[in-house]
């Protein structure tokens, strides 16, 4: 029989912890099946952060290390800087990489770091429970934000793609999200793009995927997508925010 | 090599590259920066990594990536600074990866100021990090000495896979004293790092993973007795102690490092007094040299523990002591560094420090 579809050998047979309909699930497969077809696999070291993917490095069928929260890029620049060769990726949460981790995502970005960072923003703390993330939308209603989102109190989402851009050593900054299959395509084509980048050494590739957690928004899974696509889009729009590649060419 | 006249931090930069250190990470912190100033013009131009991080935060999680990744790295800061690497430290601890870490410490709490101190010698043997861990943790009193320590340090982490932390204070690291690099160090036999994260291209068919979560709690408490049954044999094989004028003795000095070299002198003008005193040197700190004190002959009428602090080393040396003797202590702090004179007075005058 024709095999038309399995599990990529980017990932172990370990079963996923996610929950239904969670975007992180999906984001792993792309990751895995970019490195793959990159021919990266054998010489990439994942960094997991500490979030809902912290297991990811049962996940990702290569190297791993496990981070404190936060300081995923600068486990990753430690690791970079002595192994110049080797495939470095982060896979962070809001939480991790927007509040607790910002000053090491930044001046890794700075410093250029040749890694690869896929940033997951499902605009909430998922692991614990529910609690409001730096990236939780204007009125949206947390554990820690019962009354919703208030930018008096809480200040604004924070966005981090156009942020991002703004620094020098950014060769590539797209942000994509996972509501529907043309845009689970886009967010591949994107990721393989980082990685490709950081295999051609041209500085620090982050991927902002905008995603989901039904769980601790409350919503059966096909509402939390529908949720992705009408309110977080609005707010964190899609596309490429810098492409160095692009202007070399 | 002949001896060369050099100031401490400059010394240790050295030695760590003599040691074979691949890769610094750090924060700038007086009184250290004469550690990573050496260091990013001797490692850079040999083609070895050095990093200034963004903060002590990074810099330590940058050292868990790299010693993950396999290399022989450090990092070096003093008290606040150290007090920031705490978690990482953890983390490394947990994972069983090897690091050496350089404490150059200077008077606290807080901000504290910037003259040498030992009130860092809790955070050094119980650690401001979470969970039961242990650094394995040399105080050298002299450049030479810290210069020994440093070029085996490498060594010994990678042995036991596990963080070393050199601890001086601000004297050692400013002075400057004649030294000889060329002193032989403890040969180790030491496997290679089959456990490196460095891609599975370089070990086809095994995944290698650095990591501290163990949710099960079964797997956790295994985890924890393995790293107990470690500690234990360190403590059997790397305990180091100097023990001084230690025949029949009317009192003895515990002290390290830099206090250790003020109550030499202290000792020297007590015996032409006539009183007899003796030193237990601890050389490492944690392992602590528990067994020196089973020496102490019964006829002793006191130990006097000294210390640049306000009394923490004081904890170990009553718990050695067990009871048999008078222990009292001396102790400067913030920064102040006592003449010898201070101790003479401190041992003509023990029933007033008697603490217990
Ligand atoms: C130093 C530290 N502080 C807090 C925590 C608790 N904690 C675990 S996961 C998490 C939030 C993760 O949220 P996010 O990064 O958004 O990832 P998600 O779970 O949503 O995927 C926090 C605060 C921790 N493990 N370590
Ligand atoms: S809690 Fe949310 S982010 Fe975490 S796995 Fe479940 S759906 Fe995904």
């Amino acid at each position: 029989m024709e095999v038309k579809y399995q599990k990529s050998v980017g990932l172990t047979d370990t079963p996923l912890t996610y929950c239904p309909g969670c975007g992180h699930g999906i984001v792993h497969k792309l990751v895995a099946e970019s490195l793959v077809e990159l021919g990266l696999l054998d010489k990439a070291i994942a960094i997991a952060s500490v979030g809902c993917s912290v297991f990811s490095y049962q996940f990702f069928n290569c190297d791993a290390q496990q981070a404190p929260h936060g300081r995923a890029c600068a486990e990753a620049t430690g690791i970079k800087r002595v192994l110049p060769n080797n495939i470095v990726f982060t896979y962070q949460g809001d939480g991790d990489l927007a509040s607790i981790g910002i000053a090491e995502t930044i001046h890794a970005a700075n410093r250029g770091e040749n890694i690869t960072v896929i940033f997951i923003n499902n605009a909430i703390y998922g692991m614990t429970g529910g609690q409001m993330a730096p990236t939780s939308l204007i009125g949206q209603k947390t554990t820690t934000s019962q009354d919703g989102r208030v930018q008096a109190l809480h200040g604004s989402p924070i966005h981090i793609s156009e942020m991002f851009a703004t620094i020098e050593g950014v060769a590539y900054m797209e942000r994509v999200s996972v509501y529907d299959p043309k845009h689970v395509i886009q967010a591949k084509k994107a990721i393989k793009k980082a990685f490709q980048y950081q295999e051609e050494k041209r500085g620090f590739t982050m991927v902002e995927v905008v995603s989901s957690c039904p769980v601790n928004w409350g919503m059966k899974p096909t509402d939390a997508m529908n949720w992705v696509k009408t309110n977080m889009i609005e707010e964190f729009p899609l596309g490429i925010f810098k492409d160095k590649g692009d202007q070399n060419a | 090599m002949a001896k060369i006249l050099m100031k401490g931090n400059e010394a240790i930069a050295l030695a760590a590259i003599k040691g074979g250190v691949d890769a610094f990470y750090g924060y700038p912190i007086t009184p250290q920066n004469e550690v990573p100033e050496y260091l990013s013009k001797h490692l850079i131009a040999n083609g070895k990594v050095f990093l200034q991080a963004e903060s002590e935060v990074s810099a330590i999680n940058m050292v868990y990536g790299a010693a993950g990744a396999g290399a022989r790295v450090m990092t070096s800061s003093s008290s606040p600074g150290i007090a920031l690497k705490q978690e990482g430290i953890s983390y490394i601890a947990a994972a069983e990866l090897p690091c050496v870490i350089v404490s150059v410490m200077r008077g606290g709490p807080g901000l504290g100021g910037i003259q040498p101190s030992q009130a860092d010698y809790y955070q050094a043997t119980r650690g401001g990090g979470n969970g039961d861990y242990q650094l394995i943790c040399y105080a050298p009193e002299s450049i030479q000495e810290t210069i020994d320590t440093m070029k085996g340090a490498f060594d010994t982490a990678d042995f036991y896979r596990n963080p070393v932390l050199v601890l001086v204070d601000g004297l050692i690291g400013q002075m400057m004293e004649s030294v000889d690099f060329d002193r032989p160090v403890k040969q180790r036999i030491l496997l290679e790092k089959s456990w490196a994260t460095n891609g599975t291209k370089n070990h086809p068919g095994s995944r290698n993973i650095a990591n501290s979560l163990h949710l099960d709690p079964v797997k956790l408490e295994e985890h924890n007795i393995h790293l107990q049954k470690k500690y234990k044999l360190i403590k059997q094989n790397e305990t180091q102690v100097e023990m001084i004028h230690m025949d029949d003795p009317d009192y003895v000095i515990v002290a390290y490092g830099t206090m250790a070299r003020i109550c030499r002198s202290a000792i020297s003008m007590l015996n032409e007094k006539g009183i007899k005193v003796g030193m237990i040197r601890p050389i490492t700190i944690w392992p602590f040299p528990e067994q020196a004190f089973d020496q102490i002959p019964s006829t002793c009428k006191g130990i006097l523990c000294c210390e640049l602090s306000m009394g923490q080393m004081l904890d170990d040396v009553l718990i050695a002591n067990n009871g048999r003797h008078k222990v009292g202590f001396f102790g400067r702090s913030g920064g102040m560094v006592p003449d010898p004179e201070e101790i003479v007075d401190a041992i003509v005058n023990f029933k007033d420090k008697v603490v217990k």
